[in-house]
């Protein structure tokens, strides 16, 4: 309902904002005009950014409507390069296109309703002032030239207005959808901008998998190849000493045995670090269940999904999960954590929500950096909700296809 | 008196399947069957109907949890049927699950403690005669959990020892000579342990050990 009654009031904030709009654009022409003389240099990019201020509130507008328009904008502010922008001459084609394309949307928005009021609340009281001063009285195709004329007009005033308020938000709708064609990434600025975020993931991701393996060679190295060393040279000595001194032998191999079960612990450690069993054996319902009943916090898993997702979709879900939990039970003063999976519409959702006293800060700590980054070979995204005194919400996102079980 | 228990043996490694048939036949079990994977698992289960199953979690087809979902089969078919898990990994999840039924007659352990050889003959007699044996691994995090949970704070030094050492199937004569302690003194701690855990007493110590673990993993 607020929507339809907002409908006029935007519409009317759409007209403004066009008229500003065709000034603004024929300063940024004009001032690009001016580069050849020279001076355009410091008076273009600063018409340039006021063209944006006012596209920028075009897609505002066109957000509250239910139309999201991205910013299309890149990196550049240099006189030149903005010049070389395709995303400002687009901005200027807005600007000239709006009134003769855009206009007649918003105008019946806001007419129709006001025009409806005036037959209903206005005409009735001057129509005689009208046709004394010798004005034309029509309301529509209604003559209006007695009381019983103006009364009639009332119901066609009320249905225009019903009207009005019923068709405003399509209208604007429809007219916030041309925007956005040109005020929105055009195919070429999306590619470039998908290009650009593909190469840095890819390289995110390959750092960290060459980082992750350098641990790996470094801890067996360091852990339970050593260990395997010491083992071997035990049961050397214990072999040779077997005769002469069998108590000597028999510590040595209770040293050696130890050793082995330490390589293990580590080798069993590695192996959990790198693919938990439970996400091997299980998915990642049962791993993050199993993640739950490992940790000190109360943790309490709900889980919907109608089968598995990919391998590696899992694991970075589950890391994730993994390093949530963990900062949840380092920092956040929290007893329960619910965390909760869902599938819907092609995207991997999952809920951290914790009852401890919020104030996390993504900036802060690389471990949330982490996360952004292991979810974003994925296209996957990240959010937190942590107002100061709690509690905090966090949700991962991850669009992904899932084979049903 | 061993020699009647029959022994099914389940574990894709040859060295370790080996190992294991050796071991047990030494100390007298029949070894009635020994497979390398999860089909001949459910096969030796139903047609041997064995006293007691020793069974490796992940095994082929799948190398997932193979021989886990056999176990619990099993168990399903034949309520408080005796089975030993191990497994290179020893889960939460997966204790409680074996827990779940609250039959006992269970024992899940980390393969390594194979290489002590008269523990690990202990465990599979334990859960041969419906008791059990949870890795120390496994009682370690339940009682940290319980502790960060306040539940166990007001267990004593003694007390967790001796809490552990039932939980991994050891029996009260046994507990007494490792803590060189007297019997009736291991049987004192165990009732502090159930007073202060304000669980209901019983007779049986292997429901006693059941409820102590269902109340940790709550």
């Amino acid at each position: 309902m607020r929507t339809r009654f907002a409908a006029p009031v935007r519409a009317l904030a759409m007209l403004c904002l066009s008229v500003v709009g065709i000034g603004v654009a024929v300063l940024v022409v004009a001032s690009a005009a001016l580069m050849l003389v020279g001076v355009g240099r410091y008076v273009f990019p600063s018409a340039v950014s006021l063209l944006r201020r006012v596209t920028d509130a075009a897609r505002w507008l066109a957000g509250r409507v239910g139309v999201e328009i991205e910013r299309p904008y890149g990196p550049e502010t240099g006189a030149v390069a903005l010049l070389k922008a395709r995303t400002t001459w687009r901005d200027v084609l807005w600007a000239v296109l709006e009134p003769i394309i855009g206009t007649w949307a918003a105008a019946l928005a806001l007419g129709m309703p006001l025009y409806g009021v005036y037959g209903v609340a206005v005409q009735p009281f001057v129509w005689q002032a009208n046709a004394r001063a010798g004005g034309a009285n029509a309301y529509g195709v209604i003559h209006v030239t007695s009381t019983a004329t103006a009364l009639a007009a009332i119901p066609v005033g009320l249905a225009l207005i019903a009207l009005g308020l019923y068709i405003g938000p399509k209208l604007l709708r429809l007219r916030a959808r041309w925007t956005g064609a040109l005020l929105g990434p055009s195919r070429t600025t999306a590619l470039e901008h998908r290009v650009e975020t593909l190469v840095e993931t890819r390289s995110d991701s390959v750092d960290a998998q060459a980082a992750e393996l350098r641990r790996i060679e470094r801890d067996l190295h360091d852990g339970a190849q050593a260990r395997l060393v010491a083992v071997g040279m035990g049961l050397g000595n214990a072999e040779r000493l077997f005769d002469e001194d069998p108590a000597a032998a028999r510590e040595l191999l209770a040293v050696a045995r130890e050793a082995s079960a330490k390589a293990l612990d580590e080798l069993r450690d590695l192996v959990r670090g790198v693919h938990p069993p439970v996400l091997a054996d299980r998915g990642l319902a049962d791993a993050i269940r199993a993640l739950a009943l490992d940790s000190l916090l109360d943790v309490d898993v709900s889980a919907e999904l109608p089968g598995r997702p990919t391998p590696p979709v899992e694991s970075a879900v589950y890391f994730a999960v993994n390093e949530l939990l963990a900062n949840t039970s380092k920092h956040a003063g929290a007893v329960a954590v619910r965390v909760a999976l869902d599938y819907r519409n092609g995207v991997l959702t999952c809920d951290v929500v914790d009852d401890g006293g919020g104030g996390a800060d993504p900036a802060r700590g690389t471990g949330l950096r982490g996360i952004h980054s292991r979810l974003a070979v994925f296209d996957g995204t990240i959010a937190i909700h942590s107002p100061l005194g709690g509690p905090t919400r966090i949700r991962l996102e991850v669009p992904c296809a899932i084979r049903s079980a | 008196m061993r020699d009647q228990v029959r022994v099914v043996v389940a574990e894709d490694l040859f060295l370790i399947r080996d190992g294991l048939v050796r071991m047990l036949t030494e100390h007298g079990f029949t070894v009635v069957a020994a497979v390398d994977n999860g089909p001949a698992l459910r096969r030796a289960l139903a047609e041997d109907r064995p006293d007691v199953a020793v069974v490796d979690v992940r095994l082929p087809p799948t190398f997932t949890d193979e021989g886990l979902q056999a176990a619990i089969h099993a168990r399903r078919q034949r309520p408080g049927f005796p089975v030993l898990v191990l497994s290179q990994y020893v889960e939460q999840l997966y204790a409680r699950e074996l827990l779940a039924d609250g039959a006992g007659a269970v024992g899940y352990l980390l393969k390594d403690r194979v290489s002590n050889t008269g523990q690990f003959i202990d465990a599979v007699e334990s859960v041969a005669g419906g008791g059990i044996a949870m890795d120390p691994q496994v009682v370690a995090k339940l009682l940290t959990r319980g502790d960060a949970r306040g539940r166990t704070a007001e267990l004593s030094p003694r007390e967790r020892e001796v809490l552990s050492l039932i939980a991994a199937g050891r029996s009260n004569a046994a507990i007494a000579h490792q803590l060189t302690i007297s019997a009736s003194a291991v049987t004192k701690h165990i009732a502090g342990i159930f007073g202060k855990l304000h669980l209901p007493e019983s007779e049986d110590d292997n429901r006693r050990v059941l409820a102590v673990l269902a109340y940790l993993h709550r």
